[in-house]
C-alpha cells in the first residue's frame, strides 16, 4: 500500500526482504547502505540482539529520484528470519508493496527455504495479500559457497511461479542491486496499473 | 490488494497541518509527528530539525504494531495510547481513527495531563479529516471525480531512467 502525497509530491513504497534465518537479508540491506550515495539514503536502523540476529526489523529508507515530478522513496525492511519470531514477521508485512525472498543456496538449508516461503504466503494471506498477485522476486544468495545447490534445483523448488530471480552473494554485493531494481520496477509498474 | 491506498491531497494536508500547529501551541509540546500505520511520515511540526523523522516514523509504526500484537494476545482491540518517559523528553503516542499515529514529544514545559487533554481534542478533528480523505480517495479511484492519476502515464522509460546510474 504505497503512500502518495500530492502535497509534497512524493510516492512512498515499502519493500520487505523475507527469508529463513541467516540467509542474508540484513547483509543485503547493509550492502545497499554502504554503496548508496549518502544524499539518497537515510540512516539504517537495525533492531538486533547482542549477537546481531535481527530481533524485530532492519530499516533503510532510499530515495530513487523523480518520476513525473514525484520523488520516489522506497522503505526497505527485513524481517527476523528465525522461526519463533513469527508474530513480529507478520507485523512487518503490513502495508507491503513488494517482497524479495532471499533464499539460502546451501543444500542443507533447502527445507528452511521452503518452510519460509510457505510462511510468507500464509502471513501475506492474513493481511489479505496473495503472493501470486504482488510484486515479488527471488534471490538465491550465497552462490559462492561450495555447498550451494545447483541453480536448476533451486528454481524448481523455490520459484514455482516463475517470478524474476537472481543469483547473489550479498557479502560481495553481487546480484544485490539487480534484485532491488527488479522489485522496485515491479512496484512502480503496479502503481501505474493501480488506477 | 488489501486496504485502500493512502493518498494525501493539498487541501487536507493544510487542514492537518493547521490542527497539528494548534495542538503544538496548546499542548506546549516540542515536536509533533503524524505517521501512517505502515511507517510513512504524513506531516510534522515544531522543532523537527534535529530529529531523523523518517527513522522516527518507522520505529513508531513498529512500536504501535508490536503493542497492537500484545493487545490482541490479551483480547484487547488495541492499546490506543503509549507513553514513554525520559529524563528530558517524553513521548506521547496515540492512535487516531484506527489508522494514523499521532506522536507528541514534550519536555518539562508541559505535562502528561495537558498533552492527553489536547491530544484528545485534536484526535477528533484529525479523525474527521482522514475520514473525508479516505472517501475522496475512494471516489477518485472509482473515477467519480474524473481526475487523472499522474501514474497511469508512467512509461517503462521513466522507470528505467531511475536506475540509469
Amino acid at each position: 500500500m504505497s503512500f502518495i502525497n500530492y502535497s509534497s509530491r512524493e510516492i512512498n513504497c515499502k519493500i520487505v526482504y523475507y527469508g529463513p534465518g541467516l540467509c542474508g537479508k540484513t547483509t543485503n540491506l547493509q550492502y545497499i547502505f554502504t554503496k548508496t550515495n549518502p544524499t539518497a539514503r537515510g540512516k539504517m536502523i537495525s533492531l538486533a540482539t547482542e549477537t546481531e540476529r535481527t530481533l524485530f526489523f532492519d530499516f533503510l529508507p532510499l530515495s530513487l529520484g523523480e518520476i513525473r515530478g514525484f520523488k520516489t522513496r522506497f522503505h526497505l525492511y527485513t524481517v527476523p528470519g528465525q522461526v519463533f519470531y513469527d508474530a513480529s514477521r507478520k507485523l512487518i508485512l503490513k502495508g507491503v508493496d513488494g517482497v524479495v525472498f532471499v533464499a539460502d543456496s546451501q543444500i542443507e538449508r533447502m527445507e528452511a527455504n521452503i518452510e519460509s516461503i510457505e510462511n510468507l504466503r500464509d502471513n501475506l494471506k492474513e493481511h489479505g495479500y496473495d503472493l501470486d498477485n504482488i510484486p515479488y522476486v527471488v534471490q538465491y544468495n550465497k552462490r559462492d559457497l561450495p555447498n550451494a545447490a545447483p541453480l536448476d534445483e533451486l528454481k524448481q523448488l523455490l520459484n514455482t511461479t516463475n517470478v524474476p530471480d537472481f543469483e547473489a552473494c550479498a557479502t560481495t554485493g553481487q546480484g544485490v542491486f539487480d534484485t532491488l531494481k527488479a522489485v522496485a520496477k515491479l512496484v512502480l509498474q503496479e502503481l501505474k496499473k493501480g488506477k | 490488494m488489501a486496504g485502500p491506498q493512502l493518498v494525501m491531497y493539498e487541501e487536507e494536508f493544510h487542514q492537518i497541518s493547521a490542527v497539528l500547529e494548534r495542538l503544538l501551541k496548546e499542548s506546549n509540546g516540542k515536536v509533533i509527528f503524524l505517521v501512517d500505520k505502515n511507517g510513512q511520515l504524513i506531516a510534522n511540526c515544531g522543532e523537527t530539525q534535529n530529529i531523523d523523522s523518517t527513522s522516527l516514523a518507522s520505529l513508531t509504526a513498529g512500536n504501535i504494531a508490536a503493542t497492537g500484537g500484545l493487545a490482541k494476545l490479551l483480547g484487547e482491540k488495541e492499546f490506543s495510547i503509549l507513553f514513554h518517559e525520559g529524563e528530558r523528553d517524553n513521548l506521547h503516542i496515540s492512535i487516531v481513527g484506527q489508522r494514523v499515529i499521532l506522536v507528541v514529544i514534550f519536555d518539562e514545559r508541559s505535562s502528561l495531563g495537558l498533552v492527553r487533554l489536547r491530544v484528545k481534542k485534536a484526535s477528533d478533528e484529525l479523525g474527521r479529516i482522514f475520514e473525508s480523505l479516505v472517501k475522496k480517495a475512494e471516489a477518485e479511484s472509482a473515477g467519480v471525480l474524473g481526475a487523472e492519476s499522474p501514474f497511469a502515464e508512467i512509461s517503462d522509460e521513466d522507470i528505467d531512467s531511475l536506475f540509469s546510474e
